[in-house]
């Protein structure tokens, strides 16, 4: 394996119902970085159908270049076809460092890709580098938990891989107008080659705002009690107009969905505010909302290490503490409702 | 009759593992092994699918002698059989390395009997990646159907299933041929307590444990250390947050305070005045 041979960062671009999924966006932004330091391009691979117009958002974001795999066999994500896309892609034009989003399908997708090229593969990154010089990727991560932050390195194989946690890194200020060159391909693939079939798509239809794209979340723990107690952080967030949260033991104990579980294991979060009430603030929990712009804890136990993590903390009953907030954030903001209505 | 292989493996509890503040290592002393929770629920799903249509259930796990514990955990929740692959060849092993060694177990397992169905958890709780098992899927040539919270259908005749992948804002119907591997969430079932039967049967149970040399056709370099492209390079603890204000008082007051702040960050409430349905 010639290491000359392989230039340039990659970024997997993820497309959702026609649009770009925040986190490729994202990538195009730390990889931007990585492409100045190495002194050389960064490109988005485009798979889909009808996706190809796409490739004009991309090149805003920082894209130079834009592999597009525009046909019907790729309406659906699927393993098989994406990867096999991917692969032949690799092989031709021979990237430095191919980023992924770590979400379902990113995960997916790269841990098939880095099996069959094969090469390594680094997952859930929140830090990335490059050696200017060699190229070899830095990427680090929790690892045990949360427990320590790791790097690992892959010097024997190209192209590195990572997959980037969703909200660590910061997409670039769009440039309007910016173009770049559309490489435009067709895999070999073909239906029949697939062994699979999406038969359904089924979106939540819930009007809840989703806790990974929310700018307030208000999250509750096993301090509340019971799930009685936990309707505290509903009401809440009812009235802040944010999403609801929660810790592991109290999603394990059946008191709120899963979907809702902050931390290492459930959804990583970066709301503009985050209420962490009656959470103790293991370590698993604060990996997943550590970067969060405003962390406000409210706990009865002065020594809760959630204080270590938050800019503002209370020291008290929740119980008597939140209803007077939300009493007062109604009184404060009447006039806003009543100019409203 | 179904043939499904659940990848399980044996991890330290990385709920209470402590660090050792001069090294920045941690002291795996401190923490208990356990059978690593998202596999449980691979083994329970496994036993579920048994009881539906018929079949056996084989656990296969890498690991130290003494792993031996994390596979009577299986028996007890209902495995029939188990399978060790254990040697200091397999020792050190990344994603890549570790769904290679588990692969050529499989090949064996399936000469014995051949496999249906693969189920793995979700990711391990002290590798966290999930890496492993779309790699094994990869390397079987089978579909890799990861995030699975249901499995709808399996329907051996005609030699498909039909699962649930979860996704960030709902899931997906997925039909795939089989075999198949799939690993699963933790909320696709909940793992009931043990009977007492499979409790006894497991106290005493011996799995069949392979060494490298009882593979067949396994090239060495691929295993362990030397087989695993990633490396770690530098470990540390992530740096300690030294803690914010508190606000003090009476709960009136600290109330008061709190609301203080929110006004600070007004322009984000505003918009929603009237919309708090």
């Amino acid at each position: 394996m010639n290491f000359e041979d392989y230039q340039g960062i990659w970024v997997f671009i993820e497309v959702k119902d026609g649009e770009i999924v925040p986190v490729s966006l994202e990538l195009l932004g730390a990889g931007k970085q990585l492409a100045d330091k190495r002194d050389s391009e960064l490109a988005g691979v485009l798979i889909g159908e009808n996706v190809k117009h796409l490739a004009n958002t991309l090149y805003e974001y920082g894209a130079d270049t834009v592999y597009v795999y525009d046909d019907p066999i790729f309406k659906d994500y699927r393993t098989e076809s994406y990867m096999k896309a991917l692969l032949e892609c690799c092989q031709k034009y021979k990237p430095e460092v191919i980023l992924y989003g770590a979400t379902s399908t990113g995960k997916d997708l790269a841990s098939a890709v880095a099996t069959d090229l094969p090469t390594g593969l680094t997952a859930d990154s929140t830090i990335l580098d490059i050696e200017e010089d060699t190229g070899l990727l830095l990427a680090s991560r929790p690892a045990f938990g949360g427990n320590i932050m790791a790097t690992i390195l892959c010097k024997k194989y190209r192209p590195q891989m990572a997959t980037v946690r969703p909200k660590v890194m910061k997409a670039l200020t769009p440039e309007p107008g910016r173009t770049g060159r559309l490489v435009e391909e067709t895999a070999s693939i073909k239906e029949e080659d697939i062994r699979t079939k999406v038969l359904k798509i089924v979106q939540h239809t819930t009007k809840k705002i989703r806790i990974d794209e929310a700018d307030i979340i208000v999250a509750g723990g096993k301090g509340l009690g019971n799930q009685k107690g936990f309707q505290l952080v509903h009401q809440l967030a009812e009235t802040l107009g944010g999403a609801v949260g929660a810790s592991r033991d109290v999603v394990e104990a059946g008191w709120v969905g899963h979907h809702h579980q902050v931390g290492q294991t459930g959804v990583t979060v970066t709301p503009k505010i985050y209420f962490a009430i009656g959470i103790s603030g293991a370590i698993q929990h604060i990996v997943g909302m550590q970067n969060s712009g405003l962390i406000i804890a409210i706990n009865n136990d002065p020594n809760a290490p959630i204080f270590q993590s938050s800019h503002y903390g209370i020291v008290g009953d929740a119980f008597e503490i939140v209803p007077l907030l939300i009493e007062q954030f109604k009184q404060a903001f009447n006039r806003e409702v009543v100019d409203h209505v | 009759m179904l043939h499904i292989v659940a990848c399980i493996k044996q991890v330290p509890d990385t709920k209470i593992i402590k660090m050792n503040p001069k090294t920045n290592t941690m002291d795996r002393a401190s923490a208990p092994a356990i059978l690593n929770p998202y596999d449980a629920h691979a083994v329970e799903e496994a036993v579920r699918l048994k009881k539906r249509y018929g079949g056996t259930v084989s656990v296969l796990t890498m690991g130290p002698p003494p792993a031996v514990k994390a596979i009577r955990k299986c028996i007890e929740i209902g495995a029939d059989e188990g399978y060790m692959i254990s040697d200091r060849a397999f020792a050190g092993a990344d994603t890549l390395a570790t769904s290679y060694a588990l692969t050529k177990a499989i090949e064996k397992i399936s000469k014995i009997k051949p496999v249906d169905l693969i189920i793995c958890g979700k990711m391990t709780i002290d590798g966290d990646t999930g890496q492993v098992g779309p790699g094994i899927a990869r390397r079987l040539d089978m579909p890799p159907l990861t995030s699975v919270n249901k499995v709808e259908e399996i329907n051996q005749q005609e030699g498909y299933a039909v699962v649930h992948r979860k996704l960030e804002d709902g899931y997906e119907v997925i039909q795939s041929t089989m075999p198949c591997l799939m690993s699963v969430e933790k909320e696709i079932n909940d793992v009931p307590y043990s009977s007492m039967t499979n409790m006894l049967k497991a106290a005493r149970y011996q799995p069949i444990i392979w060494a490298v040399a009882d593979l067949e056709g396994i090239d060495r370099v691929q295993l362990g250390l030397k087989g695993s492209p990633t490396i770690v390079s530098k470990v540390w603890a992530p740096t300690k947050p030294s803690g914010g204000t508190m606000l003090e008082g009476d709960p009136g007051e600290q109330a008061e305070k709190l609301l203080n702040v929110l006004l600070e960050k007004k322009e984000l409430f505003t918009v929603k005045g009237g919309d708090n349905s």
